[in-house]
């Protein structure tokens, strides 16, 4: 027998004309952690997604432990003792860690959610785990679930475990957390795979790397033998700079201006509180914080589509010198000021671009208001279009293609630059590149940097921190809904920052 | 491992985006002849064999067009549900689900009838004129209200047309018991005046006229104008309307108004053009049948000319065999309801298609 764990040979899948795997044979050891690194849409998860039962192969043979093996659902996938932990979770809120571990199965005896708890009392001594197994679920942390769908998966024996993206949710020191849950997983002798597109961590945790591109399976390397820049020119199939370059911000004068923001969403929970920062010209400002911490809010309140409940938004205008206060204007309004405020929403189709329509219709998004009359004027739009098109080198097959069908490069392309096209005096990217390939990604730096110089008041927010730390001039920390510091980009360390996403200074702690 | 492989899962259904025009058109064409051949064996059974299978088809050719009487009648029929169907066409669009024309269009009816009994001395075309007004504003009004109500408190609109539909019905009865020609009769004395003329010694002329110029309106309108553009991001995504700074409660409104004041013309026709009178059952279920051309036309105003004619054809060529059968009306009515279904089903093979796993694979290694 072979030291194989899982083999997969030949393995193709398809989506309609889309090829998501071709022919990927490769195999997983046992007692490894193996990295499967490539970037967005390269199929990675499409891949991990046929060992846990949830797609079943076109063409191709999945061997466990030497044996041919069908996995229709993920209970087949539990007989064969393979485990996926999902981007995200799959857990019921209002049960219990004991509940939702033994939700749909079937153990023999009686049932006793006693004699479950005790069992998962044991595992996590075994691997380390910091879970009260009554605690439920909507009282947890985003760590704690994750952690808890580990043990799900544990539980029901799984010998292989996948983890999919799993430290895309978690913060510096969680990750840490994480890494040593994994490292422990290990010494019991399971195999983990990890899905990821980050290359440092995969220089940390794993022993092999397997590569996929465009759903192509490049090779697997030993993690000690590369580097870096190997696997980023096998992930990407040429020589990448992965450089930013930042110039110094030069005529800086104040933009926009926020004083004490707050905002209370729909259960009356405060989502901001008495935020105050200022975006200057020719600067990135980037904003920092845990997903959900007041960040889609905060850039909504600015565009005129949230309501404040105290504060003001003060717009400088860089030609008149008048100031304005955009609070509680709507869109509209802001426009008809003459404010040129231009946002890339987190949600590219559902709120920035409207799937189904092609490029020239949604470019009329921001200008089919203009001109006199009842009818619509298409053929700016469809110039614009173009010009998008040949300038940032959109990939599709015509202007009146469903944006939809592009890849997520080439929508985020199409909105930015819609965006830019109107030429802003400030610039809001949430998330810009949030499922971006590689190349767009610098793509989409370079124009934000462009931006910059041009005299925008960029403000970027972001999710990777070695990101922010490269492309911003200053920081702001966002934290519950509050401002926990500023920094400078280029002083600051990540650790610093990942410190302030979840502590608030014992000031405004005090303050509450 | 022979045994392995053959536990593969039989099929499996793929979505796909890529079908030509041509194919699509063609497998649609089919649905039609699919359809029109179920219909033909759901006659046979019905009638349990005392129709010739093939007779039926000219028996229906006949029923609908056999007499200038019965040419009239479906040219009428294709009409009501080509007016209800464009009326609900910009609702559709903006994902407003409008299931309200049967009330839309009757209490357009009941408000044509009340223009004629308060002026009911005034000549003809003012007296027309001013029909048509209360028309198209009473259906419009129904249509705001739950228009109103989803903008501002996010009130269910299915719901809402559905339970408009039964309070027009009720007001309707109202007032033909007001109207009755005979006490406890339930019938209302038929219009004396505020007829539509012959145009072209055409009856109905009027009707098709009208009819055809608000559906290559309304396809401009949906296709061409600021509007339309607003009605189809509103549809497609509110936050996308939000963000670019439509104001998504007046579109909801603004296009509800519309909805359901061409639902209200479609019962001033009703009234003028063709019974003359008001009654409960005045639309019959046309205002649902509606949205079933609207959507097998995929809400092209211009293609529910065709997808209406073929609704009411085999409305009325069933009704003829089925008078012919000494059977009911709902006989027909199934009979429909075969037809749309098969159509309907062909949209699965437009936008999916089946695989089968490896049958071949598995013969072979079984020889």
């Amino acid at each position: 027998m072979s030291n194989a764990a899982i083999e997969l040979k030949g393995i193709t899948k398809r989506f309609g004309s889309v090829v998501a795997n071709h022919n990927i044979s490769m195999t997983v050891s046992r007692g490894e952690v193996l990295s499967i690194l490539g970037e967005n849409g390269s199929g990675k998860t499409t891949l991990m997604n046929m060992l846990s039962g949830i797609y079943h192969p076109d063409e191709g043979q999945i061997f466990v432990e030497g044996e041919p093996a069908t996995i229709r659902s993920p209970k087949d996938a539990f007989r064969y003792k393979i485990g996926m932990i999902h981007q995200h979770f799959k857990l019921v809120d209002n049960l219990t860690v004991t509940e939702n571990v033994i939700l749909g199965l079937r153990e023999e005896g009686r049932f006793s959610l006693k004699k479950s708890a005790e069992k998962i009392r044991k595992i996590c001594e075994t691997y380390g785990f910091q879970i009260d197994p009554m605690k439920k679920i909507y009282e947890m942390s985003v760590s704690e679930k994750q952690t808890v769908e580990i043990i799900k998966v544990i539980y029901r024996g799984a010998e292989i475990l996948i983890l999919d993206e799993p430290t895309a949710v978690l913060t510096p020191s969680e990750t840490k957390n994480l890494f040593a849950i994994i490292r422990n997983m290990k010494k019991a002798g399971k195999s983990i795979i990890i899905i990821t597109h980050k290359l440092g961590e995969v220089m940390e945790i794993s022993d092999r790397v397997a590569v996929l591109r465009k759903g192509e399976y490049i090779g697997t390397v030993e993690t000690k033998t590369t580097n870096e820049q190997t696997l980023t020119e096998m992930m990407v199939g040429k020589k990448v700079d992965l450089n930013i370059e930042r110039t110094d911000p030069h005529d800086c004068v104040k933009r926009l201006e926020l004083t004490n923001v707050s905002v209370t969403g729909k259960d009356g929970v405060k989502i901001l509180k008495n935020v105050s920062f200022h975006a200057k010209s020719g600067e990135i400002l980037g904003i920092a914080g845990i997903a959900g911490s007041g960040q889609k809010e905060l850039l909504e309140a600015i565009a005129g589509l949230q309501k404040l409940t105290s504060g003001s938004i003060i717009y400088h205008d860089p030609k008149t010198g008048k100031e304005e206060d955009l609070r509680d204007k709507t869109p509209l309004q802001i426009r008809e000021l003459g404010v040129r405020l231009s946002f890339v929403p987190e949600d590219r189709l559902g709120m920035g671009l409207v799937g189904s329509m092609g490029i020239t219709d949604n470019m009329m998004l921001r200008s089919y208001k203009s001109g006199r009359g009842f009818f619509l004027q298409k053929k700016d739009p469809k110039g614009l279009a173009n010009k998008i098109i040949s300038d940032l080198e959109v990939v599709t097959p015509g202007t009146e293609t469903p944006v939809r069908r592009l890849s997520g490069g080439n929508i985020q392309k199409v909105l930015v630059g819609r965006e830019i096209a109107a030429a802003p005096t400030v610039l809001m990217a949430a998330y810009p590149v949030r499922g971006l390939d590689i190349n767009s990604s610098y793509m989409i730096y370079h124009l934000l940097n462009a931006q910059k110089e041009s005299g925008t008041a960029v403000i970027f927010v972001g999710e990777d921190l070695d990101v922010l730390l490269e492309l911003c001039d200053r920081i702001i920390v966002i934290c519950h809904g509050q401002i926990s510091g500023t920094v400078e980009g280029r002083k600051a360390t990540k650790e610093e920052i990942g410190l302030m996403m979840t502590n608030l200074p014992e000031e405004k702690e005090d303050a509450e | 491992m022979k045994n392995k492989t053959a536990k593969e899962p039989l099929m499996r259904i793929a979505k796909r985006t890529d079908m030509p025009v041509k194919q699509s058109v063609i497998i649609r064409a089919a649905a039609v002849v699919i359809a029109l051949l179920a219909c033909g064996v759901t006659i046979v059974a019905i009638t349990g064999g005392k129709v010739d299978f093939l007779s039926i088809y000219s028996e229906m050719f006949e029923g609908a067009f056999g007499t200038a009487r019965r040419i009239k009648i479906t040219v009428r029929d294709t009409c009501a549900l080509l007016c209800l169907a464009v009326a609900l066409a910009p609702a559709f669009k903006m994902r407003f689900w409008n299931i309200g024309a049967e009330g839309q269009a009757l209490i357009g009816a009941l408000a044509s009838c009340i223009a004629v009994k308060l002026f009911p001395n005034m000549p003809v075309a003012p007296l027309l004129l001013i029909m048509f007004f209360f028309s198209v504003l009473a259906g419009a009004l129904w249509g705001i209200i739950p228009g109103y109500f989803k903008a501002s408190l996010g009130a269910n609109e299915t719901l809402f047309t559905l339970m408009m539909n039964y309070v027009a019905i009720q007001l309707v009865k109202y007032f033909v018991v007001l109207w009755e020609k005979q006490k406890g009769s339930g019938v209302m004395s038929t219009l004396t005046t505020g007829m539509l003329p012959k145009l072209f010694g055409v009856d109905y002329g009027w009707s098709i006229v009208i009819i055809l110029i608000l559906t290559v309106l309304s396809y401009i309108y949906m296709k061409y104008t600021k509007h339309g553009y607003e009605i189809a991001v509103v549809g497609e995504s509110e936050n996308t309307a939000r963000y670019i700074g439509i104001n998504v409660k007046k579109v909801i409104i603004r296009t509800m108004a519309i909805s359901g004041g061409l639902c209200g013309l479609a019962g001033f026709l009703l009234v003028s053009g063709t019974h003359h009178l008001v009654k409960a059952d005045l639309v019959g279920g046309n205002g649902f049948t509606a949205i079933i051309v609207a959507w097998l036309a995929h809400l092209n105003p211009i293609v529910m000319t065709l997808t209406s004619f073929f609704v009411a054809f085999l409305d009325v060529g069933t009704a003829k065999i089925a008078s012919a059968c000494n059977l009911n009306d709902f006989a027909s009515d199934v009979v429909v309801g075969v037809a749309l279904f098969v159509i309907l089903s062909s949209e699965f093979f437009v936008n999916y298609k089946v695989i089968f796993n490896r049958r071949k694979k598995a013969i072979k290694e079984g020889e």
